[in-house]
């Protein structure tokens, strides 16, 4: 067979094996209104479409998020033993509630991830609900955090004690804020699928929230080994 | 020759379950990811509360098991993956984590260099009188 006649359904060998440079032959697969709205693009194939561009700006966001707790990381690494007399960690920090607070945001994150997969199918029953266990997961968890701070200042060891107590509630208080807002988000999105329903500007958020919620606890993961289990040896 | 198929590979971005999952793997991935997590979350708490590991080695245990515990997120929440069509997902937490890797390292560096070679506070304050 000659190199030069044409097969069907066959394509010349490319130097683009993995269309990486979007070669125009997108599919467009029949999926109900999903929300996947495939560019029809000029050209060389157009861009990428909506639902993968906003959710890579959405992590070149989460990245520099990651990028600004790193710096809290490194004031509170800098100055761990700065106690100025006061307590330390080994002192003020209670083992249960912080195991708590981890089981609590990672099961969260798991039910926020099953509420992708009921998404998926357009369930709303469990979508709702699984969003309803992350939210409550999250209450949860700021409800221990903020009972661990009032202990603390009660006792005695606020923000102003010393340098190792103000970059400690710095860092662990950005993270509680982030959660905050990230719980804000998560009623939003429950009223927006129950109001809205599936389409494709819901999903799109929908996807964000997930990122933003799962980004939470691997920062949490950094928190909990970093400043409470390392702060237990010192 | 070998010719190419069409292999309908596209760009995707993170958090993307593949559109031909079904229900159950998908639950199925989250599970797994959930069992691992929660072991390697065990595992940090039983380093540093029970005798298991010898003192001054406990830091780096728990290093370990937390970035194998991020690992675990990044492939089985958040769906990254090294396939061609994640490239840009890779690239961009690489990126991120470079600057990571340089701002805790660097203040880490600089910060325990200050603190060997400056003279303690109050020698500086009798100098000063």
């Amino acid at each position: 067979m000659s190199a030069t006649e044409t097969l069907p359904f066959t394509t010349a060998p490319s130097i683009d094996p993995y269309k990486l440079g979007h070669d125009g032959r997108r599919r467009r697969p029949d999926d109900g209104g999903a929300g996947r709205d495939y560019s029809t693009g000029h050209g060389e194939g157009g861009p990428a479409s909506k639902h993968v561009i906003v959710a890579y700006g959405f992590w070149i966001f989460l990245l520099s998020d990651i990028v600004m707790f790193s710096a809290f990381f490194a004031a509170h690494a800098v100055l761990r033993s700065a106690t100025a007399g006061g307590p330390s960690g080994h002192e003020l920090f209670e083992p249960w509630s912080v195991a708590i607070e981890t089981s609590c945001l990672l099961l969260s994150s798991f039910t926020c991830g099953l509420s992708t997969v009921a998404a998926s199918v357009r369930n709303q029953l469990w979508t709702q609900f699984s969003l309803l266990v992350t939210g409550i997961l999250g209450l949860a968890f700021l409800a221990f955090e903020a009972r661990d701070f009032a202990t603390m200042i009660a006792s005695g060891a606020g923000p102003q004690r010393s340098a190792f107590l103000s970059s400690f509630f710095a860092v662990v208080g950005l993270h509680g804020l982030h959660v905050s807002a990230g719980l804000l988000w998560l009623g939003t999105m429950m009223a927006q699928v129950f109001v809205k329903g599936f389409r494709a500007v819901v999903m799109r958020r929908l996807l964000c929230f997930n990122l933003f919620w799962h980004v939470l606890d691997i920062i949490w993961i950094a928190l909990f080994t970093i400043v409470y289990l390392m702060g237990e040896g010192l | 020759m070998s010719y190419e198929t069409e292999r309908n590979v596209d760009d995707v971005g993170p958090g993307f379950l593949s559109s031909e999952t079904r229900v159950g793997e998908g639950i199925l991935g989250y599970i797994i990811g959930l069992v691992l997590a929660a072991l390697l979350t065990a595992a940090s708490f039983a380093v540093v509360y029970t005798n298991l590991i010898w003192g001054p080695a406990i830091p780096a245990a728990l290093v370990t098991l937390a970035v194998a515990q991020m690992g675990v997120h990044l492939v089985f929440f958040l769906h990254l993956t090294t396939a061609p069509d994640n490239t840009n997902n890779a690239m961009a937490l690489a990126f991120g984590v470079l600057i990571v890797a340089l701002i805790i390292g660097g203040s880490l560096w600089i910060m325990g260099h200050l603190n060997q070679n400056m003279m303690p506070t109050h020698q500086t304050m009798q100098m000063q009188r």
